[in-house]
């Protein structure tokens, strides 16, 4: 029974555009194959780039000659680690990354003296066909010293293991008798006394689990073009989740002021978090200079992206719970590695902070280690670390409910952190939705549906993601014709450009289409964080609010003048028309204001620049049915509803296919996907082929409840919506599977071998064929 | 400026997560004088010298070192004023690299 009193259910409040599914403003581009992808850029005179990357996982680079690539009739410029600027040591954000050192960002670009993973650019070569580029690839000459890798993080930190780097240490200040590490971090948080609070809990469970390095998914692979102009300043043409962050990483890599550089995004085919750091843009601009200032467009192929770019960590994690016989929680304990690939900069931060935000838990202790190894320096992927350390903590809640035989939804309802409660991590919440998401999945008819048949399975899973917002720029133009020119600085991915149009839309009264939305470049608008964290709805939506109320507050002035009444005189109707308050004979459209602009006193142009800082956190419940073969150990997902607190959904539509794509990503991470390296560092499936990503035939319709728990942070509710729906998944199939045949697997992804095999040993064991409560 | 005297004798509760305690000689939580972040962690440097290293860089917030005031995230870092009794957490970042 529920002691608390949610603080609220559904948001009732009724708004014009807010709300409504209006067609997306890129939709008829993106449809017809008229949008521009930074591929799609052709300029006159340019060159095309290819890039050498290395073959081993863990090589020292003794010498390179390119003297035969440089003179293949074709080749215009070539590339090496030796041409890129000498860097001091210095930290840059690279936001959803975190911090990282620039030398390593450098290095990660194209190699030093050593390559830490088996695809790191070793040299590159700008030629007038990109054929010709290939083949002067192959007239290259490395001489490597190989070294031997180390490929799993814990092995990375034992005595004796490879050395990656020798600069590391997991703590700052570094301490003076350092012993070289692969350990680049390290971080606790303690709450309450674990010790006293294991002795309360009339009930323990531990728990291990492992998950593998997977891949964003996103469609489009890397590309970018750079010209490096006469006078010194660069333009760079590409597909990112951040105009101002590829303008200010490839400042830093080549030790150039921001201002020289302008940075213009493209359309984005997918990111998830995987374009969040330069690759490719640092080298095509070296190379443009080499040219004496030709434009280079480099373009990576799949195989590259697998092998050359971030995909999420690896991951393993143990975790024990104690709880009291009523099924209190207690007590909780979790150590987690996470695989930072070649150079550190794992998501381990999140995934420690997210583990248990979702409980009230008075005694908890968590240790997240980041660990170098010699893959792919890992890259966001959407919820960066929690997907992973959810699995561990929801997985291990499951087994606690199966010991106490209590309904799992019940736990989580009596558990679940709410407005006041004290994270692990220390904070006190805000206004929360999390017990709201419980409540509507218990009440969904999913969870009362009887799930009836030998070797079929119910699990449910939650999930936690505390959103992040950051600077944000949006400017407002009214046209004489009645309409707005909008320019924000968030490239869109999920449809942001129509939700930042509705929050204009919404405060002028106009109707949607009457707000032409454009993505700016780092010239044409003022700085805005990246696409990411879940936070362009939030943060760039609330600049164009405060944008259009600096219109809507200039009309008011403006119509004060024709009327030559006091501005205080004059009130904006909600239908976007002004009107004298106690004088119904003066009135006027926004359209007919707009008109007459010029002539008044001058153009109306709204700005919006913030910073907003409450950002509402999110909560997600993911309720799963499935159906084991038995014979192949192929797992089929026969039902599957994901509930969120979205704050307050601007589009409804958007944020429904948020949590669909979300799941699905999910789904696919719990059965299908994996980095499969051999024992040198190679992967084996590098290519779409290969490397198993759900397609629709693969799922079922994805059921969607929007739960709306405002965020009193923002001026209509909103909450990041993004990035929560990938967490539940995998424990929620986990913990499905386990309810189908009765064993817990502890590894990612559980594919049709590795349930066939537990299946069998099951069956060998204790004849187990379900675990059904 | 004195380290408490801007502050009016304002004193908040901050709370350092457990990776840190190693240099406040395992103190969780320290009551220390200061109307901005900039105070408290003046105040928290001159008690513990070497935190200075863990959240200060180049005279501002470590990047990656989020600060928490009164369960809010702080935009403002550094200047971000602290009243009487708040609670100030300083928290690891989502990315968990570290820099060097």
């Amino acid at each position: 029974m529920l002691d608390y009193k949610p603080n609220m259910v559904l948001s009732q409040k009724e708004y014009q555009v807010i709300g409504t599914r209006p067609r997306r403003h890129d939709a008829l581009d993106k449809v017809t194959g008229f949008a521009r992808y930074s591929a799609d850029i052709h300029l006159p005179g340019m060159l095309h780039a290819r890039i050498l990357r290395s073959p081993y996982a863990h090589a020292r680079i003794k010498a390179i000659d390119t003297s035969k690539a440089q003179t293949l009739p074709g080749v215009k410029a070539v590339l090496t680690g030796k041409d890129f600027p000498k860097l001091e040591a210095r930290i840059a954000d690279t936001g959803e990354g975190g911090p990282a050192n620039v030398i390593f960002l450098s290095n990660n670009c194209m190699a030093q003296d050593k390559v830490v993973y088996r695809g790191h650019a070793i040299a590159a070569v700008a030629a007038t066909d990109p054929v010709i580029a290939e083949e002067a690839l192959s007239l290259i000459k490395v001489d490597y010293e190989v070294l031997p890798p180390v490929l799993d993080g814990r092995e990375a930190i034992k005595d004796g293991a490879p050395i990656l780097h020798e600069s590391l240490s997991p703590g700052r200040p570094r301490p003076a008798d350092q012993k070289p590490t692969n350990i680049a971090n390290r971080i606790e948080f303690k709450l309450g006394d674990l010790e006293e609070g294991f002795k309360q809990a009339d009930i323990v469970v531990e728990h291990e689990t492992h998950t593998k390095a997977v891949h964003q998914g996103y469609i489009e692979p890397q590309s970018a073009t750079v010209m490096w102009g006469k006078d010194n300043n660069l333009t760079i043409w590409s597909s990112s989740q951040g105009q101002f962050m590829v303008r200010d990483q490839t400042a830093s890599i080549l030790d150039m002021p921001v201002s020289r550089i302008k940075a213009i995004p493209m359309e984005i085919g997918g990111g998830f978090g995987g374009k969040l750091l330069v690759y490719l843009e640092p080298v095509a601009a070296l190379l443009s200079k080499k040219t004496g200032g030709l434009p280079v467009k480099v373009t990576i192929n799949r195989t590259e992206v697998f092998e050359g770019t971030g995909p999420t960590s690896g991951t393993h994690i143990k975790v024990k719970l104690g709880a009291t016989k009523e099924g209190r929680l207690v007590a909780a304990e979790a150590h987690l590695l996470y695989e930072a690939g070649g150079f550190p900069g794992s998501p381990v931060g999140g995934g420690a902070r997210c583990m248990m935000a979702g409980y009230d838990i008075p005694n908890a202790y968590i240790e997240g280690l980041d660990v170098v190894i010699n893959l792919p320096r890992s890259a966001a992927y959407r919820a960066p670390g929690s997907p992973a350390s959810a699995f561990a903590m929801e997985t291990a809640i499951d087994e606690l409910c199966r010991k106490l035989n209590m309904d799992p939804l019940e736990f989580r309802l009596l558990n679940a952190a709410k407005e006041g409660t004290r994270q692990v991590t220390g904070p006190v919440f805000s206004k929360i939705g999390f017990l709201e998401t419980l409540q509507a999945a218990k009440d969904h008819p999913h969870t009362h549906a009887k799930l009836s048949g030998p070797y079929r399975g119910r699990g449910i899973a939650s999930g936690y993601w505390p959103n992040a917002s950051g600077p944000a720029s949006a400017c407002a133009s009214v046209n004489s014709d009645g309409t707005i020119s909008l320019v924000e600085g968030s490239p869109d991915i999920g449809g942001t450009r129509t939700t930042a149009a509705m929050h204009v839309a919404e405060v002028l009264g106009l109707p949607v289409e009457k707000v032409k939305p454009t993505v700016g470049d780092t010239d044409s608008i003022g700085f805005t964080s990246l696409t990411g964290g879940s936070g362009v709805t939030y943060k760039t939506g609330i600049a164009c609010y405060e944008a259009a109320q600096d219109v809507k507050r200039q009309l008011i002035q403006r119509a004060s003048t024709i009327w030559n009444v006091q501005p205080g005189d004059v009130e904006y109707l909600k239908d976007g028309s002004l009107q004298h308050k106690s004088d119904p004979n003066l009135r006027m459209t926004f359209a007919q204001l707009a008109g007459r602009l010029n002539n008044t006193g001058g153009p109306i142009v709204g700005r919006g620049t913030v910073n907003p800082r409450q950002n509402g956190n999110a909560f997600a419940t993911h309720v799963v049915d499935l159906e084991v073969d038995p014979d192949t150990g192929k797992v089929t997902i026969l039902r599957y509803t994901a509930l969120q607190d979205a704050g307050k959904a601007i589009h409804p539509t958007y944020v429904e296919g948020q949590m669909q794509g979300g799941a699905v990503q999910g789904i696919g991470w719990a059965l299908n996907e994996e980095y499969f390296y051999n024992n040198e560092g190679r992967m084996m499936n590098a290519s779409f082929l290969d490397y198993r990503m759900p397609t629709s035939l693969d799922m079922p319709m994805i059921d969607t409840v929007i739960v709306e728990v405002e965020n009193p942070g923002h001026p209509f509710g909103v909450r990041g919506v993004g990035e929560v729906p990938i967490v539940p998944p995998m424990a929620a199939i986990n913990n499905a599977l386990y309810d189908a045949i009765g064993v817990r697997l502890n590894e990612l992804p559980m594919t049709p071998a590795k349930v066939l095999a537990a299946l069998k040993a099951a069956q060998s064991t204790n004849g187990h064929r379900n675990g059904r409560r | 400026m004195a380290i408490g005297m801007a502050a009016g004798n304002k004193m908040a509760q901050v709370w350092l997560y457990a990776s840190l305690r190693q240099y406040t000689n395992g103190k969780t939580h320290l009551q220390v004088p200061g109307a901005t972040v900039r105070e408290l962690v003046q105040g928290l440097v001159e008690q513990h010298p070497p935190l200075e290293e863990a959240l200060v860089y180049e005279g501002d917030l470590m990047p990656g070192i989020a600060v928490v005031v009164d369960g809010v995230t702080s935009n403002l870092g550094m200047l971000e004023p602290v009243e009487e009794n708040s609670e100030v957490h300083f928290l690891p970042a989502i990315g968990g690299g570290s820099a060097f």
